[in-house]
């Protein structure tokens, strides 16, 4: 039994954490993600959410709570965007660190100097490295599925998860939703698990300095160093694709959908021409590839959506038969190319896939990109491609004044 | 004295053999802290000294449970543990958070003060040994004027310290109380006292160091009551706003025997380039705040 509701994207968040039962959630006003916060304290207030909200006066505070809270045994959510993702960088090391099964809605937005109120992955995509799982939606249906998800990802891996969605673009449009049932979420998603419990009855010490080295504990047994922690949580990271999957499948066997696992596909079957991007963003160029369609171009899409750990051996699997690769992306790595188009660069080196690749940075701060514009890139880079100049030619910078 | 010495938990909490140094002011009162404690707690720490006397991973030497923060988290991750045990319907454990002056007069100020507007219950410890010492001895806002650090290595810290007493007072917080590690009676009672009430409480152990401050390890003791004994420390308590000086401070009071502050400055290297003009500067800062104390006692 279906129950389709119209909502927006940070409604649906803000449905996903509560049908997850989170027991404390703490977070800071900023927009677009503020409405989320507003929800599910009104939701906590009103006694519909059972659960902590703790008001921090910052986001690095926000963050900290979920920390503690979950390091007491607790289901924890944050959201934020933006400045507020960056002000917390270092306790999304701490988090990852910690191997908390942390779920933080990051609202994509731009990041300044100067300000920008507006969407791009700038903000989530330089937390690349902090440890986490990252995931991002192409839809408000796909975020409270996501939310559901993640929490069951967390806890099996305890690896904190990021689900990413595009401020304004999703956050703040309308689109139905179908709401997960009740009682069907409490089946897939049992309680949290505590890895360790901080408790008088056995006193721990958590989280102290350690050195470089393993130390014998007070039995004699050797215990790790600080890399071995380090190598625990790549290795983690790097085999998190499998449960990633098979939660996205046990997700579908319930409530009949599946979003993709680590990507998905759009009419890739005979697609020479690959275009290449991450949430909404992605969605815009399947009508692109359409588009590219009917003028006789076989253009097919491949979605990231879990960019970390990133899905090398999907990738090359999905990209063998493409002649040329265009990467969209909303965010830059200064000094280089777009991130997703670096790290798709090296997921096939050495390997089948040795298609030109071409890369467009599109829709910074909020830069509107339309299908059509899309498409049109796509052309212009095929003509780069066929130049054979994809490899000395800069990004093209779409919709933007470069002055050449 | 030695009366009231019996009551005092004979548990200990912080087993022998810590990684502090020798004679370290926070060591000694940091022992009676988790006495009066006692096992029905949780402690968080931001990096600090405190983080190495608790000891390198596998191994601690305290034997309350931990939960180590970033340096800017304390009272935040305070907040957390709160907010997770009492989701989870856990009662009965006070949560403390035990940061240094740098974690508290500096960096962690902001979360510090945000916990105590929300009115979390738990306890915030700040040891006091005014400057950041597990870096090296660099100046913080709580270095008193006069003192060399290693961040004021030649000219000396041009302010006076920075009054966190009152900031923390301004939370209209349900109890303050200021302590010593030379005084451990008046230690231990307070720190009794903070964990009977609810709310957010605030305690301050001024925490003589010898390598920062510049005296030899067996000298603590005496340090730590010359800063009383000269109005450098004033041992105090606010309780639901009501002031009153205690121990040692209060008979310095009723007597009028306080020292000069020079008979406290010339025992610590940290003080060897103060100026005569910073001295008496320094005093006259001692003088004002005594006197606003005094007002203060008299008034309740
Ligand atoms: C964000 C951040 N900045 C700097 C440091 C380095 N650091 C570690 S401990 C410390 C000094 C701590 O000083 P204080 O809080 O006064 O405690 P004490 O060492 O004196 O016991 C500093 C600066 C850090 N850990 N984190
Ligand atoms: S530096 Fe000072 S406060 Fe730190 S452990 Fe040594 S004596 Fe104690």
């Amino acid at each position: 039994m279906s129950n389709v509701q119209i909502m927006t994207g940070n409604t649906a968040a803000a449905f996903g954490a509560k049908l997850c039962r989170v027991q404390v959630v703490s977070a800071y006003p900023i927009t677009p993600q503020t409405s989320l916060t507003e929800n599910l304290s009104q939701a906590v207030e009103g006694g519909e959410l059972k659960a902590e909200f703790i008001r921090v006066e910052s986001e690095h505070s926000a963050l900290t709570v979920c920390i503690s809270a979950s390091s007491v045994g607790a289901r924890v959510f944050t959201s934020t965007s933006s400045h507020g993702l960056l002000y917390m960088h270092e306790q999304l090391h701490w988090a990852a660190g910690s191997r908390l099964p942390i779920v933080l809605c990051c609202v994509n937005r731009g990041v300044g100097a100067p300000w920008s109120i507006f969407n791009d992955q700038q903000d989530a995509v330089s937390q690349r490295d902090t440890g986490w799982i990252q995931i991002y939606c192409r839809d408000n249906q796909e975020i409270i599925d996501t939310v559901i998800q993640a929490y069951r990802i967390a806890e099996a891996l305890y690896v904190p998860v990021m689900v990413c969605y595009d401020g304004f673009v999703l956050s703040h449009t309308m689109m139905p939703v179908d709401v997960p049932d009740a009682a069907a979420v409490d089946d897939f998603l049992p309680p949290y698990k505590p890895h360790t419990i901080l408790s008088p009855e056995d006193p721990r010490n958590i989280n102290p300095v350690i050195f470089p080295w393993r130390r014998p504990d007070a039995e004699g047994v050797l215990r790790d160093g600080y890399m071995e922690l380090r190598y625990k949580l790549q290795d983690t990271l790097e085999e998190a694709g499998k449960t990633i999957v098979s939660v996205g499948e046990a997700f579908a066997g319930i409530f009949g959908r599946n979003h993709g696992g680590m990507l998905w596909t759009y009419r890739m079957e005979d697609a020479e021409i690959v275009l290449c991007s991450m949430g909404s963003l992605a969605t815009e160029a399947t009508t692109a590839a359409d588009m590219l369609r009917d003028r006789g171009i076989a253009a097919g899409v491949a979605g990231i959506r879990v960019f970390r750990p990133f899905p090398r051996k999907e990738v090359r699997e999905v990209f063998r038969r493409a002649r040329a690769i265009v990467v969209f992306e909303k965010d830059i790595s200064y000094g280089y190319e777009g991130a997703l188009c670096s790290d798709l660069k090296a997921a096939f080196y050495r390997s089948d896939v040795a298609a030109p690749i071409h890369n467009v940075i599109a829709g910074l701060g909020g830069r509107d990109v339309k299908a059509r514009e899309l498409a049109e890139a796509t052309v212009a880079a095929l003509d780069i491609i066929e130049a054979g100049q994809a490899d000395e030619k800069r990004q093209t910078w779409l919709n933007c004044h470069t002055g050449n | 004295m030695i009366e009231r010495l019996f009551k005092v938990n004979t548990e200990e909490y912080m087993l022998p053999g810590n990684r502090a140094c020798q004679g370290c002011g926070l060591s000694l009162a940091y022992r009676y802290a988790l006495k009066a404690l006692r096992e029905n707690t949780i402690l968080t720490i931001p990096a600090s000294c405190l983080t190495v006397l608790h000891g390198l991973y596998p191994t601690t030497s305290v034997a309350i449970p931990c939960l180590n923060c970033t340096f800017a988290s304390t009272a935040a991750s305070a907040s957390g543990i709160v907010a997770g045990l009492s989701a989870l319907n856990r009662s009965g454990i006070t949560v403390v958070a035990v940061a240094g002056d740098g974690g508290t007069y500096d960096i962690g100020i902001q979360a510090l003060s945000g916990a105590a507007e929300r009115g979390t219950d738990f306890i915030f410890v700040c040891y006091d040994n005014e400057g950041y010492m597990n870096t090296g001895t660099q100046r913080s806002s709580a270095t008193p004027m006069g003192a060399l650090t290693t961040t004021t290595p030649l000219l000396t810290k041009q302010q006076n310290k920075k009054d966190m007493l009152k900031i923390m007072e301004a939370h209209d917080l349900p109890y303050l109380a200021t302590t010593s590690p030379s005084y451990p009676i008046d230690l231990y009672d307070k720190f009794v006292k903070a964990k009977r009430i609810k709310g957010s409480r605030y305690l301050q152990i001024s925490a003589p160091c010898p390598p920062g401050w510049g005296y030899p390890p067996k000298d603590t003791v005496k340090i730590g009551r010359l800063a009383v004994e000269t109005g450098m420390v004033v041992l105090c308590e606010i309780e639901d706003g009501k002031f009153r000086l205690t121990g040692r401070s209060r008979s310095l009071a009723e007597r009028g025997n306080r020292l000069p502050v020079s008979n406290y400055v010339e025992r610590q290297g940290r003080f060897r380039k103060i100026s005569e003009e910073q001295l008496s500067n320094l005093q006259r800062w001692v003088d004002n705040k005594w006197n606003e104390y005094l007002r203060r006692a008299e008034g309740s």
